[in-house]
């Protein structure tokens, strides 16, 4: 039998979609990361067309409406030449339209923002820029293997005001190792410095199969949660005392700078997702592409797809909203629980008393939500709040 | 049906030498079940046997032979070949007047290979040897053979060459059950004795009893009644064991059957007691089954404080099909109202702790296992007190002397092994009492053990170190005097009853230590730092930090973090499932058992 979809998903699903264009190349690679790149130059150009063409041939997975938001990550997007960039925005437009107020973002390294770089994307569509930053810090950028430098970082947030950009992101990861809350707190002040309009700090994460995980393992570097924790309490005082909304557990805006397109990842709306690795999303079905540059350029060569998908079935949507929405200072909203089965909404009202009763979830007017003391527990709260 | 058409045999046999195999060939080849129903080792319907691909349960089974002309009901019983379940193959084997004796050819007799046999000997079961697994190149006929006529005695021609595998020697052995195995005997005329040898609790049709009418018959709705218990019941539906149940008007003698009879609790039945007529009575039961004597104790909890009467009441559906449990109420300051249960071994309790979950959606804390003591205090130095859990263990002050159960443990492997096998048992407080070459190759090794130093890993370590070599087996040899403390565990400061464990004095401080140092590795961080002490009365002996959790989120959630974040988290919570909280901490099950895996 055929599900029928709430009221609440038809409004989710059927107005504003965006999407994702992963770029899978960067100059090298850095010791943390666990995104899918290549650092081989050679199918650069085979790429963009390769990606233009699924678009095309995956056309039906979202509905046909304007596009409210696209989006380039990677990868380091800021690789490849604006002219593909706009080949790729050009195509969208011509499938699906693109809305006119839409966030176009670009993923961009410090590295690559030059002049002549910023004067060719300032006549571009792409209005949001997403910098690399990480750190300030010429040590912590060679500990983490970047390819810039933290002159290059402080000269491409000082050249941004000249073009034009006043919408744009910064990443700052924190947590790392030997950081001491006064170089965190030091590394922050540079968002006051350039009155940063929002940013991304990330606690740094090991994940496995990186450089990282290998220098861990084999005890050469040292991570300690207490650090990221104590980091993360500065993060909330810093926000709060300089008028940035913590909106997600790892962003923060200044009023009605929030970032359009990642909130369709928090907030449960469809997505498609183009190029290698990229995942989609369509409120009943996830699927990806194969994280691999030469078997997904073959399948498009030959008019194929590589792509797996999975099903969602309701527990699988309800574990997931939990966890993407509790990361949201906004929560879940009583609304969005009463989208869900009976099973589902007696299953809230009984599991989520026990934990507003240690109050690690607090109620207001519209739904619920982790107070900050409990935010950095943000998963395990969501997994107690499973259904399983 | 004729009584001399009948016949009741068992199969029996070492652990994984083919019995539940053999018996998918017997039911095929008597066309009992139809090609769309067969599956591998398809008696073993538990999912939990599917799963382990052991037998747990004896499964008795009726088949039809036809044989020179005459048409045989053929009662099988296929029974489990891990020691821990030998009740289940003594009870079936007070059932049947023979047992096919199988023995994997490739492996030759094991330990349980004699313990069974003996156990069907008591019963003067007429033994039919089948070597199995004749197909495998491994295989080593000649020598088994020579190995099976030594040890029962009996002519080469005896044995039957078979593989359950490609359906070899299938239709000898059909024939050899008709004309070897006696007919049962019995008095078709006498009042009815039927003995009640199995039992279970079926959700939808009650309470099912399975018995052998040995005297007279039993007849659809007459009234009955249970010597034992005493009670009254009408015989509401009973019948014959096929792949399902069917019922029948009558059983006659030497029968094997069911009865389903509006009993209400499972109290009323026992599995040994006798059903008899209350219109003709019999003058006296048959003789049951000897008490099962468990070798381990340890508590279950319910996960769910609230939980304990329905976890009694489990408890008790459960031992109707399972026998060899046995438990009765306890308290923990820590854990709160449970049960201390006694089981057979290390697998059995397992077993329970499955069976619980899946069967009757209890979810259970099992504590630290341990066997029973004796105590003797100095007040009174000739009574024992007798110590199923640590938290009885009496005031070292007063106490005079301990004992603790001893076993005679035999173990047969390949030469090769010795030296592993004697290093193993001295660490495990083993002393050598005997060892004989069975062949160049074969040794069987006999030692006096301390029962609780082989309950645990031993089984699991004796595997290892002889690559799967060696096969054990053990019999208690009673009590001796040893010299036992009680270590404690305490979290913050506080002692948790249920973690203690009792220890032999010579190795309490090491196991301490590895005690803390295993708890710290399984207790998960929690949001504040937790101390884990080990402690003798008041002497800290061990003590290990365990940091607090300060984190727990991914930094990143985008598109493709999501469904493996989701994944992740899920198990995660699984593995939450089994926690109890105890004061503050939450402690998940396999901390409770911590001290059986200090070597892990
Ligand atoms: N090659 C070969 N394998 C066999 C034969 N009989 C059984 N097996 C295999 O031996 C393994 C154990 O068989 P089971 O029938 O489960 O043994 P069991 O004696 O019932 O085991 P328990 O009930 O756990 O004691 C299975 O993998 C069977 O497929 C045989 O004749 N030849
Ligand atoms: C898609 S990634 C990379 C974007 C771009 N290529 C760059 O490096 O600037 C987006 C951000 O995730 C963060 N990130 C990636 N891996 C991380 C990790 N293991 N731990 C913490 N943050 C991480 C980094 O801050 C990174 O800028
Ligand atoms: S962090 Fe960015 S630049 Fe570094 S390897 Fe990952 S995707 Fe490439
Ligand atoms: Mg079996």
């Amino acid at each position: 039998m055929k599900e029928p979809l709430s009221e609440f998903f038809y409004q989710s699903f059927h107005s504003l979609a965006g999407a994702y264009i992963h770029i899978p190349f960067c100059k090298q690679a850095c010791i943390y990361c666990d995104f899918h790149f290549s650092t081989l130059e050679k199918d650069r150009g085979a790429m963009t067309m390769a990606i233009i063409k699924e678009a095309q041939l995956r056309k039906d997975f979202l509905p046909q409406q304007a596009l409210k938001s696209i989006y380039f990550g990677g990868g380091t997007p800021s690789v490849v030449p604006i002219a593909d960039i706009e080949k790729i925005i050009e195509a969208l437009d011509n499938l699906y339209g693109i809305d006119a107020s839409a966030e176009i973002t670009l993923e961009a390294n410090p590295d690559d923002l030059n002049e002549a770089y910023l004067t060719e994307l300032s006549r571009s569509p792409v209005n949001r820029l997403s910098i690399g930053i990480q750190s300030f810090k010429e040590a912590d950028l060679s500990f983490m293997n970047r390819a810039h430098s933290a002159k290059e970082a402080i000269g491409c947030l000082e050249s941004l005001a000249k073009y034009g950009f006043d919408n744009y992101s910064i990443d700052l990861i924190y947590g790392l190792p030997n950081q001491s809350p006064e170089d965190w707190l030091w590394q922050m002040e540079h968002l006051k410095t350039f009155d940063i309009p929002h940013f991304s700090a990330y606690a740094l994460t090991v994940e496995s199969k990186t450089k990282l995980a290998y220098l861990q393992a084999k005890g050469a570097v040292e991570l300690k949660d207490e650090n990221a924790a104590k980091h993360f309490e500065l993060l909330q005082d810093f926000a709060k005392k300089e008028g940035y909304e913590h909106y997600e557990l790892s962003n923060f805006a200044r009023p009605g700078k929030r970032a359009v397109h990642n909130g369709s990842y928090w907030e449960g709306t469809a997505y498609l997702g183009l190029g290698p690795s990229a995942h989609s999303y369509n409120g009943k079905e996830r699927s990806w592409n194969v994280a691999n540059n030469a078997l997904y350029l073959k399948a498009l060569e030959q008019d194929g797809l590589a792509l797996e998908k999975e099903i969602l079935e309701e527990k699988d949507r309800f574990n997931e909203m939990l966890m993407t929405r509790l990361r949201l200072l906004e929560g879940i909203s009583e609304r969005e629980i009463n989208s869900f089965s009976p099973v589902f909404q007696r299953h809230w009202l009984k599991e989520s008393r026990k934990l507003l009763a240690t109050g690690k979830l607090v109620q207001f007017s519209e739904g619920y939500r982790i107070p900050s003391e409990w935010r950095f527990f943000s998963d395990g709260i969501a997994a107690d709040l499973f259904y399983t | 049906m004729k009584m001399k058409e009948i016949r009741n045999f068992c199969i029996i046999a070492h652990i994984d030498h083919g019995k539940s195999t053999l018996a998918d060939r017997l039911l095929e080849h008597t066309q009992t079940i139809s090609d769309r129903e067969k599956k591998d080792q398809l008696l073993d319907d538990m999912d939990l046997e599917r799963e382990r691909g052991i037998t747990i349960k004896s499964h008795a089974i009726q088949m039809n032979y036809l044989s020179n002309g005459e048409v045989y009901t053929l009662n099988l019983i296929d029974t489990p070949g891990h020691v821990d379940f030998s009740y289940e193959v003594s009870r079936a084997i007070a059932a049947c007047e023979g047992a096919l004796l199988v023995v994997d050819a490739a492996q030759g007799i094991q330990a349980q290979t004699i313990s069974n046999l003996y156990l069907a000997l008591e019963h003067d079961l007429e033994i039919i040897p089948v070597l199995n697994k004749v197909d495998l190149p491994s295989a080593n006929p000649d020598e088994v053979k020579d190995q099976i006529i030594d040890l029962i005695g009996c002519e080469e021609e005896d044995i039957l060459m078979a593989s359950a595998k490609t359906g070899l020697g299938i239709n000898d052995i059909l024939e050899a059950v008709v004309e070897r195995i006696p007919a049962p005997e019995g008095d078709p005329d006498a009042p009815l004795q039927a003995l009640i040898f199995d039992s279970v609790y079926n959700p939808y049709r009650g309470i099912e009893a399975f018995f052998k009418v040995v005297n007279g018959k039993i007849r659809k709705g007459e009234q009955v009644k249970f010597m034992n218990t005493g009670s009254k019941y009408y015989a509401d539906e009973i019948g014959v064991l096929k792949l399902g149940q069917e019922s029948r008007k009558e059983i006659g003698t030497g029968n094997v059957g069911y009865i389903i009879s509006g009993i209400k609790e499972a109290k009323e039945v026992k599995v040994g007691d006798t059903i008899t007529s209350f219109e003709r009575p019999a003058s006296a039961a048959i003789e049951g089954f000897e008490n099962v004597k468990p070798m381990v104790f340890a508590g279950i909890y319910p996960v769910d404080t609230e939980e304990f009467e329905e976890l009694r009441a489990s408890l008790e559906k459960l031992q109707l099909n399972d026998a060899s449990l046995t438990f009765e109420p306890e308290s923990s300051a820590a854990l709160g109202f449970g049960f201390r249960c006694g089981f057979l071994g290390m697998l059995h309790m397992e077993i329970i702790q499955e069976r619980l979950d899946r069967e009757f959606n209890m979810t259970v804390i099992t504590t630290v296992p341990n066997v029973s003591y004796y105590a003797y205090m100095k007040k009174e130095p000739d009574s024992k007190v007798i110590v199923n859990n640590p938290s009885e263990f009496p005031d070292p002050t007063k106490m005079e002397r301990m004992e603790e159960p001893y076993i005679k443990a035999q173990i047969i492997t390949k030469a090769d092994y010795v030296g592993a096998v004697m290093n193993l048992a001295i660490e495990k407080r083993g002393q050598l009492k005997n060892q004989v070459y069975l062949t160049s190759e074969r040794v069987e090794m006999t030692f006096d053990m301390p029962l609780a130093e082989i309950v645990f890993d031993f089984y699991d370590r004796l595997k290892s170190i002889s690559r799967g070599y060696a096969s054990f087996d053990y019999h208690p040899v009673g009590y001796r005097e040893s010299d036992m403390v009680k270590v404690d565990v305490m979290l913050n400061g506080e002692p948790v009853d249920a973690l203690s464990a009792l220890i032999h004095r010579s190795n309490s401080y090491d196991i301490g230590k590895k005690i803390c140092e295993k708890l710290k590795e399984l207790i998960p961080r929690q949001q504040f730092m937790i101390a884990i002490q080990a402690a003798i009365g008041a002497k800290i002996i061990a003590r290990e930090t365990l940091s607090a959790l300060r984190k727990d989120v991914t930094a990143k959630c985008y598109g493709g973090d999501i469904s493996r974040k989701r994944k992740l988290l899920e198990k995660q919570k699984a593995g939450k499932k089994r926690m109890r909280q105890v004061g503050n901490v939450e402690i998940p099950q396999q901390a409770f058992l911590a001290v059986l895996k200090l070597n892990d």
